[in-house]
């Protein structure tokens, strides 16, 4: 009776780590940047894909990652190949919360030289989930 | 006087054997502690380049490293508080210290001493060539490298 009481608690808290999908990532962003601005108007691929290729400083998100969301990339410094950033070709993207927010937190402060908001990580994601933009 | 000078040398032998002892634990406790969370090295420091072998560094130099993280090498590899105790632990450092070293740059491997001497027949310009890239591409040229084997036998220099 214990023991399943356990394992059914053990269940209960592995659910939501078996549902971080990444659409329910992009909602949960999506819903934050509603949250600070009334008139937002939601994820668009079109203002995820320019400010993918937007290259204030010494690199776009492009240099690393290339501009095909589907190709493996290539580290600017050390040469190191990374997988895909469309879930599409590696299922391993976006499916951890902490992972995701630890990466956006470098990766825009490196090339845009200040954080992403929600809106804009909301607009990357829909962008490497876009078929029409070959995600 | 006679007795002072015999507490004192009790006292001497009682901290050398201590002084002993730490540093045996500090060497001996860091395989098992690596074994324990292998994942957090090879997942946080393997990202952008080969997870480097903790033998490579002393732990004040890794101590360094890892309270420099947000300005690593001209990027930004901050971990939360949490991922970086766990890579501490892994590199033999007291977690206290590593968030708490300071210093203007973290050091590197390919700085020290025993490095410029084992690779002083290496030219600059292989460790710049377009297969490399950098001496601290250990992996280019040291097949083991991740392992932590870097014998001479094993060495391939890419072309
Ligand atoms: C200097 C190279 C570099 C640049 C520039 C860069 N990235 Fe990355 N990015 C990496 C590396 C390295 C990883 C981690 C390796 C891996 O996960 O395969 C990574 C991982 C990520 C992840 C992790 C996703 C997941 O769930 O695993 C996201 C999201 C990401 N990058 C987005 C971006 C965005 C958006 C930009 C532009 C603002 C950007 N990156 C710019 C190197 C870079
Ligand atoms: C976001 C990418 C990134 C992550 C994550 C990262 N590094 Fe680095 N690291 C670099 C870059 C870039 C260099 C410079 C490489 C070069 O000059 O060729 C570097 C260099 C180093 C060097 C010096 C190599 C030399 O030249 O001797 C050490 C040591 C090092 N990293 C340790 C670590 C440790 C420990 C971690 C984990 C806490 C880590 N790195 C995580 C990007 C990263
Ligand atoms: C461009 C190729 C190249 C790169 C990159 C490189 N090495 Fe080496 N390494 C060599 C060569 C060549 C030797 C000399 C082998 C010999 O003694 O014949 C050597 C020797 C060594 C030795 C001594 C081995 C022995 O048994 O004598 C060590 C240790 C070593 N390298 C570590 C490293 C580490 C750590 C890195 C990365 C931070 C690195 N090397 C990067 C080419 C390279």
């Amino acid at each position: 009776m214990f023991r399943k009481a356990l394992i059914a608690a053990t269940a209960l808290v592995a659910v939501p780590a078996l549902a971080d999908t990444p659409e329910l990532l992009l909602r949960g962003y999506a819903e934050q940047a509603r949250t600070t601005s009334a008139s937002y108007a939601g994820p668009s691929p079109a203002a995820g894909r320019r400010l993918f290729h937007q290259q204030p400083r010494d690199w776009s998100c492009a240099t690393c990652h290339t501009d095909q969301p589907t190709a493996t990339g290539r580290h600017a410094i050390t040469g190191k190949a990374i997988g895909p950033l469309a879930p599409s070709a590696n299922p391993e993207r976006f499916r951890n919360p902490a992972k995701v927010e630890k990466w956006f937190k470098r990766n825009c402060s490196d090339t845009l030289g200040r954080p992403c908001t929600s809106a804009e990580k909301a607009d990357l994601i829909a962008f490497l989930l876009d078929p029409k933009n070959g995600a | 006087m006679h007795t002072r000078s015999g507490i004192r040398r009790i006292d001497w032998i009682v901290w050398s054997l201590a002084a002993v002892f730490l540093a045996h634990a500090a060497v001996a406790a860091v395989p098992p502690a690596q074994a324990a969370e292998p994942a957090a090295y090879a997942e946080e420091c393997g990202a952008c380049h080969m997870a480097y072998p903790a033998s490579l560094l002393r732990p004040a130099a890794w101590a360094v490293v890892l309270a420099t993280l947000d300005r690593h090498f001209g990027v930004d590899a901050s971990l939360d508080a949490t991922a970086r105790a766990a890579v501490a632990r892994q590199l033999g450092v007291d977690p206290a210290v590593a968030s708490a070293a300071t210093a203007t740059a973290a050091p590197r491997i390919t700085q020290q001493g025993w490095f410029r001497e084992e690779h002083d027949e290496v030219s600059a310009q292989l460790f710049r060539s377009p297969a490399v890239r950098s001496a601290a591409n250990c992996n280019a040229c040291h097949a083991g490298a991740d392992r932590g084997q870097f014998d001479e036998h094993s060495v391939r220099i890419p072309r």
